[in-house]
């Protein structure tokens, strides 16, 4: 019987183990997904700063309102930017679509911005964390700057009247060797200190991985009712069993 | 109650509804010592009935199209009420089954439960795990994300491995050149319709099968050699209510389980739902690693392990044809793992250890000691069955005692 627990716990072992394997470093966002203030910010940030490009064509405003709790004409009044086919404002219960055509964003930035329903799970909250701190200077590219996170991506540093702009310094290395970023130094100031900055990222970042499962928050308290119930269950189950079970032996 | 017993009577002449009762439960006679083993029979049939029932229900939103599947999925998951629970039922049911499966497989052949006279219940349970690897598959290819896209074209592929037909052959399944609309509609066809009645048929055929034969149990005695003068054997109890009411504690633990990972794990840190398939599939982005989901895995890793494509499609179908002869290859006629060898137990380790350690091979990315390490263990995976049928031959048992222990 030792031997068959040993090999039942081997067979789960591998379960619990290790995520996806990514040998980058990721700084934790650490972000609050009950933190309703933070994510009413993240979603002010992420419709001002980034709806330009990039749709989340999977979430209405109205859930975001109910769930963010706001109300629907809070939205309407002031996140409500983009139109419909006629040009009327879009309505509360439509889906966060953007007005830029595919074509056109693949004419201005070489690729179609993509859309971000779901990055904070095919991605993770660290990764768009990390990747929006670290965009620095490069002439090389069309949009004068590089990201060490993704490299040579397509996206201009939307945020850097607020961060500032970076420069990469670079670990010592050998004539003609591939350099290698040792870290990045703010080398012009934005209009925030580098803790504001990194909370109005935490704050996006906490809107993403909200919109990227809206009904996270809900699912995980539902869970502890129904397993309290299973576990009643279990128990009652158990003490029919051993009553049938009393007379055999 | 003499209502009730003139309504049955009127039934049962014309339908065998207690007959079937009784021969089936309310008279089948299971011997009294099953462990832990024996719950996952029941809970299979559970997961069973709970993949069809979710996947009606998500059924009536899903849209099989190469241009929507992907947001129907996300329209389930936020728009249509309780769907997000109904769909990750559904996702975790589909990893659940094969952990129940697994499990269940080991037990018979821990306990030797495939021997004489059980062979045909065997090769059923092993059509029933082919055809579950078959609707898992088609299944995983429904929600259209990157890696239900590559890892579809991945697998389908290893059809143009053999000769002459190969390359015609992949395309007829895929309906076109590389996956497309055409390859996810009809997937849907089959994953909703033909396999799952391929399937209930085959658990039918597996039952009666083994109500035919009785249950073997954890000592592997026959448990009909000892029969008191109604024909009951001495150590056999009604299946209903001893194993029904037993049954139902292994389904409260394991909805305990299940619901755990439902509400707190649904992705299972992306073993259950990969991180990929977050992103819609994309024909011509490759994903920079291409994984199949776990319960594969063991056998993507013998796939890999060979350098040579058909020679490697030869192997993984090797690896799980040659599972249907082991009531063949076992020679003891000794069933249960209580009374036999040293030898056969370390044997059996070996194979589980190797299985398992495949299964990780399978999803890590490939590098020249990660393929060295995936054919050492394919060869130890193989190895088991040819030591088994030397072994079994002329085997050093323990006395089998007459009866069940407990």
């Amino acid at each position: 019987m030792k031997t068959l627990l040993l090999a039942f716990l081997i067979t789960f072992m591998p379960l619990t183990g290790m995520a996806s394997g990514s040998s980058v470093h990721l700084d934790e966002a650490n972000i609050d997904p009950t933190d309703n203030a933070s994510l009413q910010r993240g979603a002010k940030y992420f419709i001002n700063y980034c709806m330009g490009c990039h749709s989340v064509k999977y979430q209405r405003y109205s859930r975001m309102a109910s769930d963010l709790g706001l109300s629907d004409i809070q939205v309407e009044d002031n996140l409500i930017f983009t139109t419909d086919e006629d040009g009327a404002p879009s309505k509360v219960g439509s889906l966060m679509t953007i007005n830029m055509s595919d074509k056109y964003a693949k004419a201005a930035f070489g690729v179609v911005p993509p859309d971000l329903s779901l990055v904070a799970r095919s991605r993770s909250p660290d990764w768009i964390y990390t990747y929006l701190r670290s965009f620095y200077l490069d002439d090389s590219r069309p949009m004068g700057v590089n990201n060490s996170l993704f490299k040579n991506v397509g996206m201009p540093h939307v945020l850097w009247e607020l961060q500032g702009l970076q420069t990469a310094r670079y670990e010592a290395h050998e004539e003609g060797a591939e350099k290698h970023i040792s870290h990045l130094e703010l080398t012009q100031k934005g209009s925030l200190n580098e803790a504001e900055y990194n909370t109005v990222v935490r704050d996006l970042v906490n809107f993403l991985a909200y919109v990227a499962e809206p009904t996270k928050q809900k699912r995980e308290s539902m869970g502890i009712w129904v397993i309290l119930f299973l576990i009643i269950f279990t128990f009652i189950a158990y003490q029919l069993k051993k009553e049938y079970w009393k007379d055999i032996h | 109650m003499s209502k009730m017993n003139n309504f049955m009577g009127w039934v049962d002449a014309r339908f065998p509804a207690t007959k079937m009762w009784e021969e089936h439960l309310s008279k089948y006679y299971a011997p009294k010592n099953f462990n832990f083993w024996y719950f996952f029979g029941s809970l299979a049939l559970l997961v069973l009935v709970l993949q069809i029932v979710t996947g009606i229900f998500l059924t009536m939103n899903y849209k099989p199209d190469g241009a929507l599947a992907f947001a129907s999925v996300e329209y389930i998951m936020r728009d249509v009420e309780w769907g997000w629970l109904i769909r990750y039922m559904h996702s975790t049911g589909a990893s659940m089954f094969f952990v129940v499966i697994y499990l269940h497989m080991f037990r018979g052949i821990m306990y030797g439960s495939y021997k004489k006279p059980r062979e045909l219940i065997w090769i059923f349970g092993m059509m029933l795990y082919v055809a579950l690897m078959a609707e898992a598959f088609m299944g995983y290819l429904l929600p259209w994300g990157q890696m239900s896209y590559w890892g579809a074209q991945v697998i389908i592929s290893l059809f143009g491995a053999i000769p002459y037909v190969g390359e015609p052959l992949a395309l007829w399944i895929r309906g076109d050149y590389v996956i497309s609309d055409a390859t996810l509609n009809r997937f849907f066809a089959f994953h909703v319709i033909a396999v799952p009645l391929i399937l209930l048929g085959l658990v039918v055929a597996h039952i009666l099968a083994l109500h035919e034969v009785g249950s073997n149990n954890p000592d592997g005695v026959e448990i009909k050699k000892h029969k008191d003068e109604n024909g009951v054997p001495l150590d056999g109890i009604p299946f209903h209510p001893y194993y029904s009411v037993k049954d139902l504690v292994g389904v409260g633990v394991f909805l305990i389980l299940f619901s755990a990972v439902i509400f707190w794990a649904p992705e299972m840190g992306g073993y259950f739902l990969e991180h990929a398939n977050f992103v819609p599939a994309d024909p011509l982005k490759t994903p920079e690693h291409i994984a199949p989901v776990w319960y594969f895995t063991p056998f993507y890793a013998i796939l890999r392990a060979v350098p040579d494509k058909l020679l490697g499609v030869i192997a993984m179908g090797a690896s799980i044809v040659i599972l249907f002869v082991l009531p063949w290859l076992d020679r003891n006629g000794i069933r249960s793992i209580r009374f036999r060898s040293l030898a056969y137990k370390l044997n059996l380790a070996i194979f589980v250890i190797s299985f398992v350690v495949l299964g990780w091979l399978g999803m890590q990315p490939s590098t020249p000691t990660l393929t060295l390490f995936s054919q050492i263990f394919s060869a130890l995976y193989f190895s088991f069955f040819l030591a088994l049928f030397l072994i079994s031959k002329n085997e050093k048992t323990k006395p089998v005692p007459e009866r069940v222990t407990n």
